[in-house]
């Protein structure tokens, strides 16, 4: 069956469009003419490569985590709270989106390095030493992509409409419940959207990590830090990683993507 | 034991201030009658405790629950509310919106069934509330409100978001519930109608204090102020229609609907009472002779209250009122053509 272009649209926004659409899809079929197809299951097998995909899925989980039992309730306080300063704490909740990553594990190394300003304290009273360690991966991916869902979660609940959390309280339920069965499932659309995009955002993040916790294999390196060394070592290793992340990535969006649209 | 005793005070962000006492029976209806921006929903937030008084207190069933000195928590006072647009929970089924307040945890569904079965929406346990009509939102809200077993009732404009004919069938529903409830009922609404045909005792609101209190009648008859005179501008009878003729408390009107039966609303405008000075010739008409007992100037019209059998609010010109040489106590003659005798069912 053949589409017709509606005529709403310019035939030269159908050319741009195409060629938009190119940019995206190019660098894929760049990486695609690469792939070592017959040796993608031992690549991907590697000990750099194993150690990789279980690093970043565990860091990135665990951060996804993290972030959701900080931002939550920062993007609850954003939404309902008005305080002196609150758009400057939301300016400094949306800087990890446009500071360069590379600056964030620089300034987060300051914090919270051996010789940092919290993080000295830390190690001299706990022994905790984030730099260079699972966790130091872990609080660059919070750093990171925690916005994501702070954001997502602080737009929704302003929308919400609070009377409905009022008439739950008058047929008994005490602020945890009302959390926990009318505020939650009705802002649950923008809660999945923002945690995938927490995910996928602390899954492929680079700059923060690399800065604050280095490259070590099986320790701090994750999938896009083995694809950045292998580049220089091994190029089929970072063919078939990057192939790896490309395919978990777009699996994710999409899913979540129809999944959204189910819920409009 | 006593039902609902309340001060409340409440001084609002945009200024407003809210100062009204209310005393509720148990078994008890009372309206809080007012126009739009009197304070209503402001009482309903107080009573339901979404909103802490500034001054006074609320005592239910003999528990303080706000004053200078305690604040109860909405979830633990036990108040059961309609809101005006229901807020029925988007994400869950109808059973499970009514589920929501049921205190004994085992047997939730069960209970909302139950009650969804009482307001005639048993068939419709499973849909979402974006499925249901205004008025089966309406009954599952009410069922809702009921299911948690409150000790006061208090429903916000629960018919106003109906359209004229889901609302007289609502009414007759939420009469039934309402009798059927023990405790104290306090109803808030805009509309006279609804306040005089659901309310044993209305309380009238305006700009955040009562300006009146007292039965349908008592509001009817003796107008206090310019917003209840014109509220009461109708004259709203409650009786029963039977091949064409209406008995409203003994006294029978004429109707032009020969059709309508059983129990209905009788609406007479005050403009569409004649008064003469001897019977007046021609029929079919309602006649009858009465006295007037109270006159008063409003612009260059005149109110009337006329007395037995059928006491009515009439409106003449201040003309005919000095040609007439009307006064109280004067005897007249009142018609009313059958035609302008407006009858609703329910």
């Amino acid at each position: 069956m053949r589409r017709r272009i509606p005529a709403s649209i310019p035939a030269l926004f159908v050319v741009f469009g195409g060629l938009a659409l190119a940019v995206f899809a190019l660098p894929l079929v760049g990486l695609l003419s690469r792939t070592p197809w017959r040796d993608l299951a031992g690549l991907l097998t590697s000990d750099v490569a194993r150690d990789a995909v279980r690093l970043s899925v565990s860091t990135s989980v665990a951060a996804t985590a993290v972030a959701t039992v900080l931002g939550v309730p920062l993007a609850f306080v954003l939404a309902r709270a008005s305080f002196v300063g609150r758009s400057i704490v939301r300016g400094l909740v949306t800087l990890p989106l446009v500071l360069p990553p590379v600056v964030g594990g620089a300034a987060l190394l300051f914090a919270l390095g051996r010789r940092g300003v919290v993080g000295e304290p830390l190690a001299d009273a706990t022994g905790i030493v984030l730099p260079f360690s699972w966790w130091g991966v872990v609080a660059a991916n919070v750093f990171i992509a925690m916005p994501f869902l702070v954001i997502s979660v602080e737009g929704a609940v302003r929308n919400l409409d609070g009377r409905y959390e009022g008439a739950a309280a008058t047929l008994g339920a005490g602020r945890w419940e009302v959390l926990r069965r009318v505020t939650l499932p009705m802002i649950r659309p923008s809660l999945v959207a923002g945690l995938a995009l927490t995910w996928a955002r602390a899954f492929g993040e680079f700059g923060a990590t690399v800065t604050f916790a280095g490259s070590l294999q099986g320790r701090t390196q994750t999938l896009p830090l083995a694809v950045f060394v292998a580049l220089e070592s091994d190029r089929e290793v970072a063919v078939a990683l990057s192939l790896l992340m490309v395919v978990v990535s777009l699996v994710v969006l999409v899913s979540l993507r129809s999944w959204w649209w189910r819920f409009r | 034991m006593s039902g609902l005793e309340a001060h409340l005070r409440v001084r609002r962000d945009d200024g407003f201030v809210l100062d009204m006492s209310l005393s509720l029976d148990h078994g008890e209806t009372v309206a809080l009658l007012g126009p739009n921006g009197a304070g209503k929903s402001t009482a309903v937030s107080a009573l339901a405790g979404l909103v802490p008084l500034d001054e006074g207190e609320i005592v239910l069933g003999g528990r303080t629950l706000d004053s200078q000195d305690v604040f109860v928590r909405p979830d633990l006072r036990r108040i059961g509310v309609v809101f005006q647009d229901y807020l029925l929970f988007p994400h869950l089924t109808a059973a499970e919106n009514v589920a929501f307040g049921v205190r004994d945890r085992k047997r939730r569904r069960e209970a909302a069934i139950t009650w969804l079965a009482r307001v005639g929406l048993a068939d419709l346990a499973d849909h979402m509330p974006g499925s249901l009509s205004g008025g089966q939102a309406q009954r599952v809200a009410l069922a809702r409100a009921l299911a948690s077993a409150p000790e006061l009732l208090l429903l916000d404009e629960p018919l106003a978001a109906l359209d004229v004919r889901t609302r007289l069938a609502m009414r007759r529903v939420l009469s039934e519930h309402l009798r059927a409830f023990p405790g104290p009922r306090l109803l808030i609404t805009h509309d006279p109608t609804e306040a005089f045909t659901l309310a044993d005792r209305i309380l009238v609101l305006e700009a955040g204090s009562l300006t009146q209190v007292g039965t349908a009648d008592d509001i009817r008859l003796r107008p206090r102020t310019r917003y209840v005179a014109e509220l009461a501008g109708s004259n709203l009878f409650v009786g029963v229609a039977d091949e064409g003729s209406v008995d409203v408390g003994g006294h029978v009107l004429q109707i032009a609907d020969r059709f309508i039966a059983g129990p209905v609303t009788v609406t007479v405008r005050p403009s569409a009472v004649t008064v003469h000075l001897v019977r007046p010739a021609g029929s079919p008409r309602n006649v009858w002779e009465t006295v007037v007992d109270l006159l008063e100037p409003i612009g260059d019209r005149v109110r009337l209250l006329t007395g037995a059998p059928l006491p009515l609010t009439v409106e003449i010109t201040a003309e005919s009122a000095v040609a007439l040489g009307l006064g109280p106590g004067v005897p007249v003659w009142v018609a009313v053509k059958a035609t302008e005798v407006e009858v609703e069912e329910g």
